[in-house]
């Protein structure tokens, strides 16, 4: 779409947009937020991107293919849940290691595999549709 | 049928894939080998592992006189046919798929016959009908490889399902699913009221598989195979599974005058049909098919007996025929492979080219006549015996032992004399030997068929009195011998000899006559089974035409209509006594936004331009992302504002796409009023339903039970997002495969409408 506006506020915005879905990702635990909504926004940010420079850009700019990015999600929200059968706990269940002041745990690698799957998802659909 | 031939000029004489895949059978056979003397001895192997034991079902193999027997046959078979395969198919382009298959229906084959768990057995069994399907269908760019494949898995498939009735049936007549076990409880079962269907159910799995008539037309079909496969599956083995489950069931089932008249009757109809077919075609391999029903119907009128001498018949005869038909299927693929034809009318004077092949041939053709010195004769010897001590019927199963063997004398003639004796037509090239892989099995086979009749007292103790053992409980003393005295079967056995002469010397005349009958006869099974498959196909066709007729209106009306109706329906059958409208709490904004939705629904509804509607949508949509936020749920209200963004950008994409409004041709009246009664419909039952829920009060027990455990036992404070992706993890990833699904067939239809 050719308007100058809108180009300019779209390269304002994708960045601060994408950096914000990655502080939603991270903050989902405790505050409104999540993998789901993550990509969700991510994905505006892109078909924002799409609109106005195509989607050939876009598929520059993630450098791989979405139907990778969502495999490889899938791949993630899995392996998440293998640790727990090392515990003898059944699959999927949230694994924590405590550190100094925070704790990571496998739900956030779940929950980062549900943003890729999610986020792949929707960029196929999108640069299907936007291609021509 | 031509042999596949590849692209280049010379095709390899054998490849060495094939040859190095030959030793699996190889080994198994030297394995059953290894075991052979302490399972003749009444030695039994056993082992078992639970597999889904709330099923009954346990990886539990047997291996007795009778799965012995069964298994030397298929790994010696099978161990013939792959080394013959090596250089038959050799540069084929798919040789890995081809021996992938073989191997995995030897296996198959294996676990039917050694499986001590009645479930394990008919997955086994299920696992052959789906090989056998692929193999059938080998060359899969032929329509007719297509179509027999797919008749072929429909018929022995629908009898697996039979199979699987009989296996549950007999659990529900109180017997166990350990088949070693299952004899003891033969006569609890047979008194039981249930014991007609069982037997029915049964019976019905064996005769699909073992080509019994009405049942019996996909095997002559199923020759489009390559030789290798109709060789393997078509004579030695897949078809003898129904021969093998009768064997197994008989002292389960067998001795009732059900078992035995339906038996001998099914069985004698399906050998006479079968003996009499095989002398119209001039296809050898097809000659060949027709022998195998008439071996198939034989064995089974063998089973319908209850006395040890009709078994040991069959138990005999199964040899007999697996030794000579393996052996005759290999020939006949040489003598194609190396003419191009298998056609009677274009061959000849073979035996000057392929001496080896013909001294096979001849061997194999002799055994299945019954000229002393063969095994064939001392197979033909206990078939009369078996014929005559049969309980029911043993008039009609000597009759029909006696026609169909002078028939298979005059068919072995015809095989033997015709391609090999005969002069040559004018116009048939010169051809040279087979290669040595080739020819090994036939010989092989033709020797041994040779030995056994000549030692009939080794085979006898060694082979069949196990197997025969087995399922019988009478351990009757019953020797094959070369020479039992002048009586009954030995003038039997001699008249049939004579007979087969004299229909070999009128051959074209009963051929013609056998034409002509089966071109006449007023409906056959194959036609029925065409008829009912169009049939079927075009239901399906019309019914999908009607429910899947692209129209997305349609699709939308449907589904929402259903949904009206299931709620509604039960809904109005418990309709509370009295609605009260709930008692309205919150902030006052909140009148402000339902106003606004309704606002925008309007514009929805009414809107003249695409773009006016999105706007609409989306309005409707933010709406009810703000009464989310309003009412506390701000988790939700995110995730539903950010859908509703991206749905309105994915709808414009699409949308803007189509021709304005206003140039499409309007809608009915009636539609758009039908379209509104069903709106108004579902939005009353949501409504009504929603106050019925809210009489009530609100259980909070799960909502308690987060907000005490999200932070102790997962470590999170936003209990949507804990419950999202650590108790209800399972969830969340069955639901991201559908939405990685569901954008996989968004982007092919997508693709699929650019490019088309």
């Amino acid at each position: 779409m050719q308007s100058v506006i809108l180009k300019t506020a779209t390269h304002l915005m994708v960045g601060l947009m994408l950096v914000f879905a990655v502080y939603v990702l991270l903050r989902g635990h405790h505050e409104p937020g999540g993998g789901f909504s993550a990509a969700l926004l991510a994905g505006t940010a892109f078909a924002l991107f799409a609109i106005t420079e195509g989607a050939d850009q876009v598929r520059r700019a993630i450098r791989i293919r979405p139907a990778t990015m969502a495999m490889t999600g899938l791949a993630m929200a899995m392996a998440a849940g293998l640790p727990a059968l090392f515990t003898g706990t059944p699959f999927l269940t949230g694994i924590w290691w405590h550190g100094n002041g925070f704790s990571v745990g496998t739900p956030l690698i779940f929950d980062m595999g549900v943003f890729l799957a999610v986020l792949g998802a929707i960029l196929s659909i999108l640069l299907a549709l936007e291609e021509n | 049928m031509k042999p596949p031939l590849p692209d280049i000029e010379k095709p390899p004489a054998c490849c060495r894939g094939g040859l190095f895949s030959s030793f699996l059978p190889l080994a198994l056979f030297g394995l059953l080998c290894f075991a052979w003397p302490r399972v003749a001895n009444g030695d039994i192997f056993a082992v078992q592992w639970p597999w889904v034991p709330s099923l009954d079902l346990d990886l539990a193999f047997r291996l007795d006189g009778l799965g012995l027997l069964f298994g030397l046959i298929i790994t010696m078979t099978g161990f013939f046919v792959c080394l013959y395969a090596s250089s038959y198919m050799a540069g084929h382009q798919h040789l890995g798929r081809f021996f992938l298959y073989l191997h995995g229906f030897m296996l198959a084959m294996l676990g039917i016959v050694l499986s001590d768990n009645l479930l394990l057995l008919f997955v086994f069994w299920e696992a052959t009908t789906l090989l056998s399907f692929l193999l059938i269908g080998f060359d899969h760019e032929k329509k007719t490889a297509r179509e027999n494949a797919r008749q072929a898995l429909l018929i022995t498939g629908g009898g697996g399902l039979f199979l699987l009735m009989g296996i549950l049936l007999l659990k529900t007549c109180g017997a166990g699913m350990t088949m070693s076990l299952l004899a003891d409880s033969g006569d609890l079962i047979r008194s039981h009221a249930l014991y007609p269907a069982v037997f029915i159910c049964i019976l019905v799995g064996a005769m699909t598989k073992s080509a019994q008539v009405p049942f019996h037309f996909w095997l002559p079909n199923a020759m489009t195979a390559p030789t290798p496969i109709s060789a393997f599956l078509h004579a030695a083995t897949m078809v003898k599974a129904g021969i093998y489950l009768l064997m197994r069931f008989h002292p389960v089932l067998g001795g009732t005058s059900l078992w035995m008249g339906t038996l001998v009757v099914i069985g004698g109809a399906t050998a006479l049909w079968g003996a009499v077919q095989a002398l119209a075609p001039c296809d050898l391999k097809r000659i060949l098919a027709y022998t195998t029903l008439m071996a198939l119907g034989i064995l089974t009128l063998f089973l319908g007996g209850k006395n040890v001498l009709s078994l040991t018949a069959a138990a005999t005869f199964l040899m007999v025929h697996a030794l000579y038909k393996a052996a005759l299927f290999l020939a006949v693929g040489s003598i194609d492979h190396q003419t191009g034809t298998r056609d009677l009318a274009h061959l000849g004077g073979l035996l000057k080219q392929m001496p080896l092949t013909a001294l096979a041939v001849a061997a194999a053709t002799m055994s299945m006549a019954g000229f002393p010195l063969f095994f064939g004769f001392i197979g033909k010897e206990i078939m009369y015996e078996g014929a005559l001590a049969e309980e029911m019927f043993p008039a009609f199963a000597t009759g029909a032992t006696l026609i169909s063997n002078a028939l298979m004398t005059a068919v072995a003639a015809i095989i033997l004399i015709t391609p090999f004796l005969q002069k040559p037509p004018q116009n048939m090239q010169a051809v040279q030997e087979a290669p040595w892989t080739m020819r090994l099995g036939p010989a092989v086979m033709g020797t041994v068929g040779i030995i056994f009749g000549i030692i009939p007292e080794w085979v006898s103790a060694n082979l069949v009195q196990p197997a025969v053992f087995s399922i019988h409980p009478d351990r009757a003393d019953i020797r094959l011998a070369f020479f039992h005295g002048i009586n009954l079967p030995l003038f039997l056995s001699i008249l049939t000899l004579a007979l087969g002469s004299l229909i070999y010397r009128y051959r074209i005349l009963l051929r013609h006559g056998v034409e002509t009958f089966v071109q006449r006869s007023w409906i056959t099974t194959p036609e029925l089974y065409q008829r009912a498959l169009d049939g079927f196909l075009s239901l399906a066709g019309g019914f999908t035409k009607k429910i899947q007729n692209g129209s997305l209106h349609f699709y939308l009306f449907v589904t929402i209509f259903t949904m009206v109706a299931a709620v509604g329906w039960p809904w109005i059958c418990h309709f509370p006594a009295a609605l009260v409208l709930p008692e309205i709490v919150g902030p006052h904004i909140a009148f402000g936004l339902f106003a606004f939705i309704l606002a925008s629904t309007g514009v929805v509804v009414t809107a003249r331009k695409r773009l006016s509607a999105i706007g609409g949508l989306a309005g409707v949509g933010s709406g009810v992302a703000l009464i989310f936020l309003v009412f506390g749920a701000p988790d939700i209200a995110l995730t539903q504002l950010l859908v509703e963004t991206l749905t309105v950008i994915f709808v414009s994409l699409v949308l803007l796409r189509l021709p304005p409004m206003d140039t499409v041709t309007k809608r009915p009246y009636s539609r758009t009023i039908k379209d509104a009664g069903l709106s108004l419909g579902a939005g009353l039952v949501l409504t009504t339903v929603l106050m019925g829920v809210l009489q009530v009060p609100l259980d909070r027990t799960l909502t308690a039970f987060f907000e005490n455990h999200a932070y102790i036992a997962a470590h999170g404070r936003n209990i949507v997002n804990v419950i999202l992706v650590d108790f209800r993890s399972l969830d969340t990833l069955g639901e991201i495969c559908v939405v990685v699904l569901a954008a996989w067939a968004a982007v092919t239809l997508i693709r699929r409408h650019k490019e088309g």
